[in-house]
């Protein structure tokens, strides 16, 4: 059998066919990276919210998480370095029927682009980030972010890190995210499952997970491989409910806190927009995006179907608690 | 390219007496844009201001960003969820827009930027007029491309040219800009909006064919392929990096040469129908005045009292600034004496000028380092000095 052949069968029979430009694989992640784990769980989400793929859009910025939205099979834009949050932002005011969502790497997402993470929380911008935190710019060789724990060593702080990180759910707390979630790459489960309420949430959410960039930062504090990292992950990082995200930092192969530590409702931006428009303007005022019935109709609609989602998603996490079914049992 | 009248919703059809920077929001919202994306900067606020004001009466979207750089980040998702987009900025926040002018320009996504100029270098004389960016819009993203540019003179032309802006960034899928300065952005004058039938509009040339046909690309140089718009089931990809005809990556020379040659090309080879003049006097001219923006009113001074002299003396307003009226200044510097340049920066465009003419003719720049218009008795000095 030819090589040819091999991939054709192996690009037709994936189970991943419909989500992944399967044209386009292999993909650049590293052996052991976590940033596929995170594709895996937003795909088997996305397909389980049974979401219509054809109004989701996936926007990246720059880096080796960068590049999922060139993988996926959806509206994608691979943006400039840091910014993929304010393009998701336009375009999910031009086109408000579209859910939006951004996945990106630490350093993108609050290094280069924290202006733009902390003023979309702040708007409650109605999209979905989730942040790869490797605690490391893979793409360009293993250099410090803002979320590199001290001593850490990175090719930039090659003495070890001195600068204090990001705690990025606290961050994301601080600014008005109104969803807000960690897991590690080791959790699948649970960050499937995290990323199907936060598709089904309406404003800003955002889920970190903290994974393993073996190349770099993983080889650099000599911490083993892949496999190595997940051991630490299943050893030290632990569900905490009812946490203050003030206090789910994390020190240098220090403890990891988990779980689910915002869930609130707020209007989101373009709610806020529309009803002040609304109170202003009265009855002139057209809401944007459709006419008034149209849109409480919707509104109505969707607030069902996401009470349905939920309710769906709350017996499913009965029925794996009574299933005792590993580290999921303590999920969400 | 599908050509229709505008919206009567945004057409604010009647005699107006309207600064340069409403003169555009008002331009926008009867060219169609229904998405402003921008933050504050002196001279330019007053546009955004306009937007903000008048987007909930024509079901359009203002937003407030974080920084310039997210304003322009936020055209390039606009546009692709489907609108017509613009932002506006001054000087500063002009420096700020480079980085992702260069995806714009990369990904073809059109969108109207107006840079109202004040003095720099940096924050400068924020509140006084300059002509300091023109090259800056041509040079300042990294990499060759090609933008347009268009240069008012007047609010009346702030609103025909935004007009004009919007239907070029639809023809060509690339960024334009409208260069106003601090005192046409700034000077109340009579701008009459012509009923909507009258307004002609360039719509967004959509694509119409089978789903898995779609490409967001085509590098021929000359045209630009169609587009479609999020959640349409197209699943397109963009990205910032050298890209095939599909959108996806695709990191070679070559290629690079096909995406790169095609943004020059798709500019240079319609250059001749994009590029607007205004002459008057040229025949037997033995000097000739070119200007743009504000300074082309002093030059009509200036020129005024050369005639009045006995110097024989034309006048060339550049309307489009990028791409260059090349072929005409070469074959002006064929026949005449000298050019002389006034503009309000220290010599930009005057370079463009001098390499159209390669030494047929003298060259004169009359520069000015931002601030104030210049006197027209320093233009007159230059074209008396020129015509010996």
């Amino acid at each position: 059998m030819s090589t040819t052949s091999q991939n054709i069968s192996f690009r037709e029979a994936s189970p991943m066919a419909d989500f992944l430009r399967m044209e386009r694989m292999p993909h650049i992640w590293c052996p052991g990276c976590g940033i596929g784990t995170v594709v895996n769980s937003f795909a088997e989400a996305v397909n389980k919210s049974g979401i219509d793929m054809d109004k989701l859009a996936v926007i990246s910025g720059i880096g080796c998480t960068g590049r999922v939205a060139g993988y996926v099979n959806f509206d994608s834009i691979h943006a400039t370095h840091g910014r993929a949050i304010p393009v998701a932002t336009g375009l999910k005011l031009a086109n408000p029927d579209m859910k939006v969502v951004v996945v990106s790497g630490d350093g993108d997402l609050t290094g280069i682009g924290g202006n733009h993470f902390i003023h979309a929380a702040r708007r409650n911008m109605d999209m979905m980030v989730i942040c790869v935190n490797n605690f490391t710019y893979g793409m360009t060789g293993g250099q410090l972010t803002p979320t590199t724990p001290q001593t850490a060593n990175a090719s930039t702080t090659p003495y070890g890190n001195y600068e204090y990180p990001f705690s990025l759910p606290f961050l994301a707390d601080a600014c008005g995210a109104t969803y807000v979630a960690r897991w590690t790459s080791l959790h699948a489960r649970n960050i499937t499952k995290s990323i199907r309420e936060a598709l089904n949430h309406k404003g800003f959410s955002f889920i970190e997970v903290i994974a393993p960039c073996t190349t770099l930062y993983q080889r650099r504090n000599r911490l083993g491989d892949g496999l190595d990292a997940l051991e630490y992950y299943k050893e030290d990082a632990g569900v905490e409910k009812d946490v203050d995200t003030r206090d789910v930092g994390i020190d240098f192969q220090g403890d990891i806190a988990m779980g689910r530590f915002v869930k609130q409702d707020k209007p989101t931006y373009e709610d806020a927009v529309n009803e002040r428009y609304a109170n202003v303007l009265g009855d002139d005022y057209q809401l944007y995006g459709m006419s008034k019935p149209e849109r409480e109709e919707k509104a109505k609609r969707k607030a069902e179907e996401r009470a349905k989602v939920q309710a769906t998603m709350d017996d499913e996490e009965a029925q794996m608690m009574a299933e005792d079914m590993g580290v999921d049992e303590e999920g969400l | 390219m599908r050509k229709t009248a505008a919206d009567p919703k945004g057409v604010l059809e009647g005699a107006h007496f309207l600064d340069g920077d409403h003169a555009i929001a008002e331009g926008a919202l009867a060219a169609g844009c229904r998405f402003f994306a921008g933050y504050p900067i002196t001279p330019s606020t007053e546009t955004a201001e306009r937007f903000a004001e008048r987007c909930p009466g024509v079901g359009g979207m203002f937003i407030q960003m974080e920084d310039e750089i997210a304003s322009i980040a936020a055209l390039v998702g606009g546009a692709w969820g489907g609108q017509k987009v613009m932002t506006v900025t001054s000087g500063p926040g002009l420096s700020l827009m480079m980085e992702n002018l260069g995806l714009a320009v990369m990904t073809e996504t059109p969108m109207v930027i107006a840079d109202v100029q004040r003095a720099g270098p940096s924050t400068g004389l924020p509140t006084m007029p300059a002509q300091q960016d023109m090259m800056q819009i041509r040079w300042g993203s990294h990499g060759d491309y090609r933008i347009i540019a268009l240069c008012p003179d007047s609010p009346q032309e702030c609103f025909d040219l935004t007009v004009e802006a919007f239907n070029l960034s639809e023809t060509y899928r690339v960024p334009v800009f409208i260069m106003a300065d601090e005192t046409v952005g700034h000077m109340h004058e009579k701008v009459v909006i012509p009923p909507a039938e009258d307004i002609e509009v360039v719509q967004r040339n959509w694509y119409e064919g089978p789903k898995k046909d779609y490409r967001p690309y085509q590098f021929t140089g000359k045209d630009v392929a169609p587009m479609v718009k999020a959640g349409d089931g197209y699943r397109f990809h963009l990205t910032g990096l050298t890209h095939d005809e599909r959108g996806y990556p695709h990191l070679t020379v070559d290629q690079n040469e096909k995406v790169v040659t095609h943004l020059i090309e798709k500019i240079d080879s319609n250059a001749d129908k994009i590029i607007q003049l205004d002459e008057s006097e040229m025949e037997g001219a033995e000097v000739v005045v070119v200007s743009y923006g504000i300074t082309s009113r002093i030059v009509s001074r200036a020129v005024q009292l050369a005639r009045e002299a006995g110097i024989k003396t034309g006048s060339m307003r550049l309307i489009t600034i990028w791409p260059f009226a090349e072929k005409r200044i070469e074959e002006l510097s064929g026949k005449v004496k000298a050019i002389v340049v006034p503009e309000i920066n220290y010599g930009q465009m005057v370079r463009e000028v001098e390499r159209s003419a390669a030494g047929r003719c003298r060259v004169v720049s009359v520069p000015h380092c931002g601030g104030a218009v210049h006197n027209p008795e320093v233009i007159l000095d230059a074209i008396v000095e020129a015509s010996k």
